[in-house]
C-alpha cells in the first residue's frame, strides 16, 4: 500500500548540544511514504546525533520527532512501533545465530512466535540468507551481516526505515544490492527510508535530499532542486558547495 | 500495548540472555570456579582458625564451610550482577543495547526485564554451585533449596541493579575495572559472607557498622535464613529497599534526556 500524503517521519526545529558543542540547530524536514530520502553529511555534520534523537536514545529539550503522527518523546511506544533501525555499527549478537537474533528482535516486537517464524522466512528467503539461518553471526563476512540486519529492520513491517551508512565498509556488489533493494522498498512498498550517507554514488535520481553540515540543513528536496539551489550541475558539485560554506546559514 | 506484547518480549529478552550464557561455556566455568576456590580451599584452610559459635538460622555448631555457603551464593550474584553491567557496557559501546532500546516499549520495563533475564543465569549458576557443594557435604534442608528461590530472585534482582546502576554511568568499559575493585571487593569483605557481625563487631565498631548496613550482607542472610526455611524479615525488607533504590536510579540513568548513551563518531 503506497500512500505519499501521509507525512510518516516529521521532524520540526530540532536542537541539540553536547556540553558546549552545537550538534543540530533547529533541523525540519519531512518524509511521506513511499520516498528514499538521503541525508547527506561530511563526519561529524550531526548524521548519526539526529538518528539517535529519531530513534529515542536521546531526547532534545526543543523541537520534536513524529512516527506516523505520534511524538517519539510522548508516545514513544506507539512512534518507535512503526520504525526499522539498521545502525552504522553492526549492533547483531555475534555469539548467537541468524535465527536467534531474529527471534529476540520479534519478540521485542511483540510477534508471536509462529508470526515470527513467517516473517524471519520471508525476509530472510528476499536477503537469500535463509539456508544460513543457523549459522552463528560471528561466522558471516559483513556483506551478509547487513542484509540480516536489513532483514531483522523490517521483520515487524515497519513505515520507517532508518539506515545509517549501511553501506560502510562494503564490497561494490554488496553495496550495489542493499542501495537496489532499499530502492525497490520505497517503490513498491511504500515503505519512507532515511538514508543517512556520504557516499554520492549511492543517490538514485528519484531520491529526496537532504544536506546537514555542522547540525544545520543547508539544503533539502529533490536532486534537481538542492542542485538548482546552488546552481550546479550534480550532487557531487552541490554538496561540495554546500558544505565548504562556513558562514553556518541555512541555504 | 498489549499485554501479550510484554510478555513475549520478556521471554525474548530472558531466552537471549540464557542462550548467550550457554554459548559461553567458559563464563559459566569461571563463575562456578571462583566460589569453588573459596569453598575448597579457603574455608578448609580458615576451617579451624575461624571457630562458628551457634548463631540463628543455625541450631548447632557448624563447619565453615557451611557458613560461608550463603555468603558464596551471594558472591556468584554480586559477579554475574557486574558480569551483565560489564556487557551491557560493552553493548552499548558494540551498539547492540541500542536494539533494546528502540524497541517500542517502556524503557523501565525492558531494563527490568533484562534485570530479570540476569537473574535468571545467576540462580542457574547458584543452584549448580550447590550441587557440587553437596557432593562436598555441604548440605541444607532439601525443603530450603526450594524455599532459597524467592531469596535468590530477590537477591539476584538487588546485585543485578546495582550493576545496572552502575553500567549507566561508567561511559567507557576502560572504567569498570575501578568500578570493580571499588564495589565488588569492599562490598564482599564488608559483609557477613565470610565472617558473623558478632566477629566483625569484637575487631572494629565502624567495620560492623558498614557491615551491618551493607545491603550485601542482608541479601547473603537473607539467603542464609532461606536455605534453612526460615524467614528473615528484616533483611529481605532491606534487600528490597535496595533493588527499588537502586533500580530507580538506573531507569533515571538510562533515561534519553540524560543522554548517557555514548556517542558515536562519524555524525
Amino acid at each position: 500500500m503506497r500512500n505519499e500524503d501521509v507525512s510518516v517521519l516529521a521532524v520540526e526545529n530540532l536542537s541539540y548540544r553536547f556540553a558546549n558543542k552545537r550538534a543540530l540547530d533547529q533541523v525540519g524536514f519531512e518524509i511521506n511514504a513511499g520516498e528514499c530520502t538521503i541525508l547527506l553529511g561530511p563526519n561529524g555534520a550531526g548524521k548519526s546525533t539526529l538518528f539517535s534523537l529519531i530513534t529515542h536514545l536521546y531526547d532534545s529539550p526543543s523541537g520534536s520527532v513524529k512516527i506516523n503522527g505520534f511524538d517519539v518523546k510522548k508516545q514513544s511506544c506507539q512512534a518507535l512501533a512503526k520504525l526499522g533501525v539498521v545502525f552504522q555499527q553492526s549492533t547483531l549478537d555475534p555469539d548467537l545465530s541468524v535465527l536467534q537474533n531474529l527471534h529476540y528482535h520479534a519478540a521485542l516486537h511483540g510477534l508471536s512466535r509462529s508470526e515470527a517464524a513467517t516473517r524471519i522466512e520471508q525476509e530472510l528467503s528476499r536477503q537469500e540468507m535463509f539456508e544460513r539461518r543457523f549459522e552463528k553471526v560471528r561466522q558471516l563476512n559483513g556483506g551478509h551481516r547487513r542484509r540480516v540486519e536489513i532483514a531483522r529492520a523490517l521483520l515487524h513491517k515497519p513505515s520507517l526505515l532508518l539506515l545509517d551508512e549501511p553501506t560502510v565498509g562494503l564490497d561494490v556488489p554488496s553495496r550495489t544490492a542493499i542501495v537496489n533493494y532499499i530502492h525497490s522498498l520505497c517503490e513498491v512498498e511504500g515503505i519512507a527510508v532515511l538514508w543517512a550517507s556520504h557516499l554520492i554514488d549511492e543517490i538514485h535520481e528519484s531520491d529526496r535530499l537532504i544536506v546537514l553540515h555542522k547540525g544545520i540543513v543547508r539544503a533539502k528536496g529533490t536532486v534537481a532542486e538542492v542542485n538548482g539551489l546552488v546552481g550546479a550541475t550534480t550532487v557531487s558539485e552541490a554538496f561540495q558547495k554546500l558544505t565548504e560554506d562556513k558562514t553556518g546559514q541555512e541555504a | 500495548m498489549k499485554a501479550a506484547h510484554y510478555l513475549r518480549a520478556m521471554q525474548g529478552i530472558i531466552a537471549r540472555e540464557l542462550w548467550r550464557f550457554l554459548r559461553q561455556r567458559e563464563r559459566f566455568i569461571a563463575a562456578l570456579v571462583r566460589p569453588l576456590v573459596w569453598l575448597f580451599i579457603f574455608a578448609a584452610g580458615f576451617r579451624a582458625a575461624l571457630g562458628i559459635a551457634i548463631i540463628p538460622p543455625y541450631e548447632t555448631y557448624i563447619m565453615y564451610e557451611v557458613y560461608i555457603t550463603p555468603g558464596l551464593i551471594g558472591m556468584i550474584q554480586l559477579f554475574n550482577g557486574m558480569q551483565s553491567s560489564l556487557s551491557m557496557v560493552y553493548d552499548r559501546e558494540m551498539g547492540s543495547m541500542r536494539t533494546l532500546l528502540v524497541s517500542p516499549l517502556p524503557r523501565w520495563f525492558l531494563l527490568t526485564s533484562k534485570l530479570l533475564a540476569g537473574t535468571a543465569v545467576s540462580i542457574l549458576q547458584v543452584y549448580t554451585f550447590l550441587l557440587i557443594a553437596w557432593f562436598y557435604d555441604v548440605e541444607a534442608p532439601l525443603a530450603g533449596y526450594l524455599t532459597l528461590l524467592p531469596a535468590l530472585i530477590l537477591s539476584g534482582l538487588m546485585l543485578g541493579a546495582l550493576g545496572m546502576l552502575l553500567s549507566s554511568v561508567i561511559k567507557q568499559l576502560e572504567n569498570f575495572a575501578g568500578v570493580m575493585n571499588f564495589v565488588i571487593f569492599p562490598m564482599f569483605f564488608m559483609s557477613t559472607a565470610l565472617y558473623p557481625l558478632w566477629k566483625i563487631e569484637e575487631s572494629s565498631e565502624l567495620l560492623f557498622n558498614l557491615a551491618q548496613y551493607n545491603p550485601f550482607s542482608q541479601a547473603v542472610e537473607f539467603a542464609r535464613f532461606a536455605l534453612y526455611q526460615q524467614f528473615n524479615g528484616e533483611a529481605c525488607l532491606y534487600t528490597a529497599a535496595a533493588l527499588v533504590i537502586f533500580l530507580s536510579l538506573a531507569i533515571l540513568g538510562y533515561n534519553p534526556s540524560k543522554g548517557m548513551m555514548k556517542r558515536k563518531g562519524g555524525g
